[in-house]
């Protein structure tokens, strides 16, 4: 129910006010630490959009975002609150790794296509298990998937001083076979002869991202399965009463939320680093809730905020470079997006409803 | 094994569970009054960092700009952790009680606030990467010698039983054992406690009575803020970290949230539980693998297995845990 | 505290006050106007009734009183002083305890603490408990109000738990006691019991406002009973000086007919057949207790009975929500898969069409459109179906606008969400659904509740038509009144049995009423 507020100021004005203010605050935050936000502000776009060396690496942080804003949306369609995209990332990195570590690969053509079955179903495995238990035994989703994040942590630290350790002292794997290596931006755009930034990260998995971004729309707001979900969402009782199975629909939804943040893992694993490394999720799990709390679980507003916070994350680093200010003032600024466009939305949302009504009523 | 390797064991055991007892508590006050609190983790590193941070201010030497307190500096590390955890809490409190805004995620976005906020101002403070500088004597909780642990040194078993494992602690592990008697008291026995435990399973009924339900669950908030503040500081102030050092809590406010569920919720069990996965903990630090003979368990196996335990527990495969009623859901008066 | 005392009036002799004095209360909700400037006196000592239909604004006037909303204008006395009632807390200092519809108590603590919350006499629970165990053991014998102290609330059953709430205001020592639809939930007896407690109450000189749309509740128990409509107070009369009907007709504004204009029925064969039909819920009760019955077509088989004694189970079983523990239900000559494996959308395929009680909840998804509502548990048949299993959205949208024009949907937008509908027309908007997919066997519950009078008579010939047309229905009401004018046969259900089978024109109100209290009135037991 929209309160009667028009539609525009649902999804644009009120995310942006919240935005404005998360922003305010985080330049007190600077502030206080006596550097100046506006020089760091201005920074910060300018190392994010940078065409030589700055637009590569946000849209690379963007491809993951996108992937694991889309996990979170997904899952909020069916009211399931996912907080579990940081583990099923890192436990699809271990699957990316394995399938990439068991094969001398031809060409990365078919390393791309087993890459993206490996990532999907080693993150939706991973989603399952907490889907399961929620279903057949009741147990708090959130709960279950923040152990499974903390198990994962376990399970990739074992990996990665045992088995799949390489030879070296590092906690990493071995080097993915050079066939496997994924085309960068750099490489893609040459063929139609822009010169896009060398040293970048970003990669083909940009455009998988954008894909997922499509196959969501369609799949939440024209398929049936996507109506059966919007119905379990809003109302699990008139859901049984449709002949809709709620443990059906929170299965099938927890899969394939799981299976978009173990996407992640293409763009990080394969994409960027070809092998596994400790921390290869770097929170981005979390800052999938962000995502889609700021794109309103939408595919278009998931995907313009995903870019944002890949642009915060790259424009911090050169924060660092030229302020010497710690690139975890990005977390901070990303923490203050999750809150007053999250938690604290109503401290926008509740007077800018008194507002729109009173306008209403001075109207009529 | 022999006796001594065993007290070792469940002294260091005792020291682990401490910080996650105070914060299991902590998580206790706030969820039985009916908020989620999955920013337990957030709120204690945001204390330990204020208190190796203000406790190093103390202690520092006046030439490098702090106040130069020869002892008692661990005292402003405790009331600025305290502080500082607080108002966490209370944006919390903000966001759940007044605001009815999403508890699961105010908890998020507050974990996160602190990883990045502790850093960025412990190293725009201290320019040593976000740690603290290393804490003097004189800003840190020492062990306390119980009375007549010298006289019962030569009593079989009790002796070193009392000398090694009950004496010899610092006072936030001791208070961590009265807090939960204190839970315990105040929960059931007074009517502060049944209020508070009424708020968290139907809050309707407590506003019927003529009772605020606000100041009844901002109360609950501010205790947990406490007693996080407390649980942060220890990691800081009463171990043998030499201060503050990024991301310290390292998970352990989500092993206190395992805890809790752990425990269903319940003071005494709470701390049962604190003592099993403290356990836990120092067995993995003692030994890096576990060999049972047929197969090894690696440490990290170790780490993970309160997480895997409390799975199971919340799968209902071994007795039911049933959270407060009203938990996570804002209080609205029916239309 | 208590007010018995009253310092304004010290003569005896004096005339005493009345208790509540509610002069020109108001109060909207957003846009919706629930009380309007409502006047209304209740005299010492007795028992007062308030009617109105569902939404006449009855809970928020005693909302209101009991400090649970603040009115925008409008003030109160309370024994003839005026009282500021800010809160609840203000409310029970004056002495007013409330008897919420939903009951406000935790389940997990004791009849004891549940008692004492928020009147504990100092910090300490211990001393208190003791004092409440006393006070409980007086009441109960003052009052016939026994109850377990120790035993856990959400353990007993809703009498008692009513009684916990009837205690904890006594407890605070309430002079006034406001009962909101109190019945709702009880079986005849237990009613009966409390409006003996009631009676009680009123002899020890205690006032009572009781909240009912029962009339006969009203006619019953009260002494005087004020009528609200669409938020304004239209009458307070004595009842000894009215009647059910004119109650009923100050009620709704106008003289309601519930009868509904339709021709003997031609049954035909039967097409379901329901035999040792036995449903547990989670805790292992027995909800329905070995079932037979059967539907023939050409038939309203209606199912009278208080809320509660099996009738939502029997319902959702039949419409594929919940499991059946063992019996069997035969559909057109087929055995009907009762487990969990077969489900709603199954159902429907074997020609079940199913309008369920609580729509808000089951029947829409109140954020939906309306064309999303009209295709819900439909949209997997081919005609809203499209390759790769996508949703041909557009036959949907076409397929709503026709169905808001036959069945009279106001407004006809088909993107509308369901929540902007009144309850009458999202009521239509489930029919048109169920009704047009011309099921064999329409399962309907509750067809009229919280709708408009006007929508009433819509929906009633709307299901008249479908029998007409060789449909079975079974049509599950707990307004009798609607089951005697709509039904061609009746059965009774009690504590999940059929207590009895009667035809309309062989019974009344009153055999009827003796059979869903668990009686049989030809035995007496």
């Amino acid at each position: 129910m929209n309160n009667g507020i028009p539609k525009w100021v649902d999804v644009v004005l009120i995310p942006l006010l919240s935005l404005i203010l998360a922003f305010m605050v985080s330049g007190l935050v600077v502030l206080s630490i006596g550097k100046d936000p506006i020089q760091a502000i201005k920074l910060m776009v300018y190392g994010a959009f940078r065409l030589n060396d700055g637009i590569g690496p946000t849209l690379y942080y963007t491809t993951s975002f996108i992937f694991t804003g889309l996990a979170v949306a997904v899952a909020f369609h069916a009211k399931l609150f996912n907080i579990g995209g940081e583990g099923q990332a890192a436990i699809a990195g271990v699957g990316v790794t394995l399938i990439m570590l068991a094969f001398d690969w031809p060409h990365w053509t078919i390393a791309l296509f087993v890459g993206v079955i490996a990532a999907a179903a080693f993150g939706a495995a991973w989603a399952a298990i907490p889907a399961y238990l929620q279903v057949k035994r009741g147990s708090h989703i959130v709960i279950t998937t923040i152990m499974f994040n903390l198990i994962a942590g376990s399970v990739i630290a074992y990996l990665l001083v045992g088995p799949l350790q390489a030879s070296g002292s590092l906690p990493e794997s071995s080097r993915f076979p050079s066939a496997a290596s994924l085309p960068t931006l750099h490489d893609i755009l040459a063929v139609v002869g822009i010169n896009f930034d060398r040293f970048s990260d970003a990669n083909i998995t940009f455009f998988i991202a954008l894909l997922a971004a499509f196959f969501v729309w369609l799949l939440i707001w024209k398929s049936r399965l996507g109506y059966e979900i919007r119905v379990f969402g809003n109302s699990d009782k008139a859901a049984v009463y449709a002949g809709i199975s709620p443990v059906k629909i929170t299965m099938i939804v927890m899969l394939i939320s799981g299976a978009l943040a173990g996407l992640m893992a293409v763009n990080t694993v394969q994409g960027q680093a070809e092998r596994l490394v400790l921390g290869a999720v770097e929170g981005a799990g979390f800052i999938g809730i962000a995502v889609a709390l700021m794109g309103r679980n939408h595919p278009v507003g998931i995907v313009l905020a995903a870019f944002l916070f890949g642009a915060l994350t790259q424009g911090g680093v050169e924060l660092q470079f030229e302020m010497q200010i710690p690139s975890q003032m990005v977390i901070v600024i990303q923490a203050l997006i999750i809150m007053f466009t999250g938690s604290l939305e109503n401290l926008v949302r509740m007077p800018v409803e008194r507002l729109f009504s009173r306008f209403k009523k001075g109207a009529v | 094994m022999d006796f001594s390797t065993i007290l070792q064991i469940l002294d260091s055991a005792v020291r682990f569970s401490t910080p996650l007892l105070i914060a299991c508590l902590a998580g206790l006050w706030s969820e039985r009054a009916g908020i989620f609190d999955i920013g337990l983790e957030g709120k204690m590193l945001m204390g330990a960092f204020a208190a190796g941070a203000f406790s190093a201010l103390a202690t520092l030497p006046v030439y490098d700009g702090g106040w130069g307190w020869e002892t008692g500096g661990m005292w402003v590390g405790m009331v600025a952790a305290i502080v500082a955890s607080v108002l966490l809490a209370l944006i919390h409190g903000f966001a759940s009680i007044t605001l009815r805004g999403n508890q699961l995620i105010s908890g998020v976005a507050i974990n996160f606030f602190a990883a990045g906020i502790t850093v960025l101002i412990g190293a725009s403070w201290f320019r040593q990467g976000g740690d603290t500088p290393q804490l003097p004597t004189g800003g840190r909780f020492r062990p306390i010698e119980l009375p007549f642990s010298e006289t019962f040194a030569n009593v079989p078993i009790f002796g070193p039983i009392y000398q090694n494992l009950i004496s010899g602690h610092n006072l936030i592990i001791y208070f961590g054992f009265f807090a939960v008697l204190a839970t315990y008291w105040i929960l059931f026995r007074t009517r502060y406690g049944l209020r508070l435990r009424a708020v968290g399973e139907n809050p309707g009924a407590v506003d019927t009575a003529g009772i605020s339900v606000i100041k009844l669950r901002y109360s609950a908030i501010i205790i947990t803020g406490i007693l996080c503040g407390i649980a942060g500081a220890y990691l800081s102030l009463g171990t043998s970290a030499p201060g503050f050092g990024r991301d310290m809590t390292a998970g352990r406010g989500f092993i206190a949230l395992a805890a809790l569920i752990f425990a269903k919720w319940k003071p005494v069990p709470a701390m049962w539980a604190c003592l099993l996965f403290g356990l836990l903990e120092a067995i993995a630090t003692k030994y890096q693998s576990i060999d049972l003979g047929f197969m090894i368990l690696p440490g990290q196996f170790m780490q993970a297995l309160p997480y895997i335990m409390t799975v199971v527990i919340l799968a209902g495969f071994v007795g039911k845990a049933i959270p407060p009623k009203a938990g996570g859901e804002p209080y609205v008066k029916e239309r | 505290m208590t007010l018995t005392e009253n310092p304004g009036q010290p003569n005896a002799a004096a005339p005493t006050p009345p208790a509540i004095e509610l002069m020109g209360i108001s109060k909207a909700f957003g846009p919706v106007q629930a009380n309007k400037d409502i006047t209304m006196t209740v005299a010492k000592g007795a028992i007062h009734g308030i009617v109105g239909e569902n939404g006449a604004g009855k809970s928020t006037l005693m909302s209101i009183l009991y400090g649970f909303y603040k009115a925008d204008s409008g003030h109160v006395k309370i024994n003839g002083i005026d009282t500021e009632i800010t809160d609840s807390h203000a409310a029970i200092a004056a002495g007013i305890g409330m008897v919420h519809q939903h009951f406000m108590l935790v389940d997990t603590f004791t009849v004891l603490e549940n008692v004492i919350l928020g009147a504990e006499d100092g910090p300490m629970l211990k001393p208190s408990l003791a004092k409440a165990r006393q006070e409980l053991k007086r009441l109960a014998e003052e009052y016939e109000l026994d109850v377990d102290p120790d035993a856990i609330v959400g353990e007993i059953s809703v009498g008692f738990q009513q009684r916990v709430e009837i205690l904890k205001a006594l407890y605070r020592q309430a002079e006034i006691l406001i009962l909101d639809e109190p019945t709702g939930v009880l079986t005849p007896a237990e009613a009966d019991h409390l409006f003996r407690i009631l009676k009680n109450l009123k002899e020890q000189g205690k006032t009572i406002v009781l909240i009912t749309h029962k009339l006969r509740e009203i006619m019953d128990v009260t002494d005087t009973v004020s009528v609200m409509r669409r938020g304004e107070m239209t009458a307070t009369i004595e009842t000894a000086t009215t009647s059910p009907s004119k109650l009923a007709e100050a009620m709704v504004g106008r003289s309601v007919i519930m009868e509904v204009e339709k021709s003997p029925a031609t049954v035909g064969e039967t097409v379901m057949e329901i035999k040792n039909l036995v449903v547990k819920d989670g805790q292992g009760v027995e909800r329905l207790k070995n079932i037979s019955f059967s539907l023939k077509r050409g038939e309203v088989l209606g199912i009278a009975g208080v809320a509660g004694n099996g009738q939502t189970e029997l319902l959702e079983v039949l419409g594929g929500i919940r499991p059946a523990t063992s019996g069997e239900v035969i559909m057109k000559g087929e055995s009907i898969d009762l487990t969990t494996k077969a489900d709603a959308q199954e159902r429907r395929h074997r020609g079940i069409g199913h309008v369920p009680e609580d729509r808000h909840a089951r029947g829409l998804v109140m954020p939906f459109q309306t064309w999303e509502n009209t295709a819900f548990g439909y949209h997997n048949e081919p005609e809203f179906s499209k390759k790769f299993g996508m949703a041909n959205q557009k036959a949907m949208f076409e397929d709503a606008q026709g169905k808001m024009e036959r069945f009279d949907i106001r407004p006809p937008l088909p993107k509308l969400v369901a929540s902007s509908f009144s309850g009458g027309n999202q009521q239509k908007i489930v029919l048109a659904r169920e009704i047009e997919r011309n099921p064999d066997v329409l399962l309907i519950g509750q067809p009229t509740r919280g709708v408009d009078i006007g929508a009433i008579e819509f929906i009633h010939q709307q299901i008249v038509k479908l029998r007409d047309a060789g449909k079975a229905i079974l049509l599950i009401s707990v307004e009798l009144d609607e089951i005697q004018a709509l039904s061609d046969r009746i059965l009774v259900m009690f504590d999940g049995i059929i207590q009895g089978e009667r035809l309309p024109e062989n019974t009344d109100k009153n055999e009827l009423g003796l059979l869903m209290a668990g009686v049989d009135p030809e035995t007496d037991t």
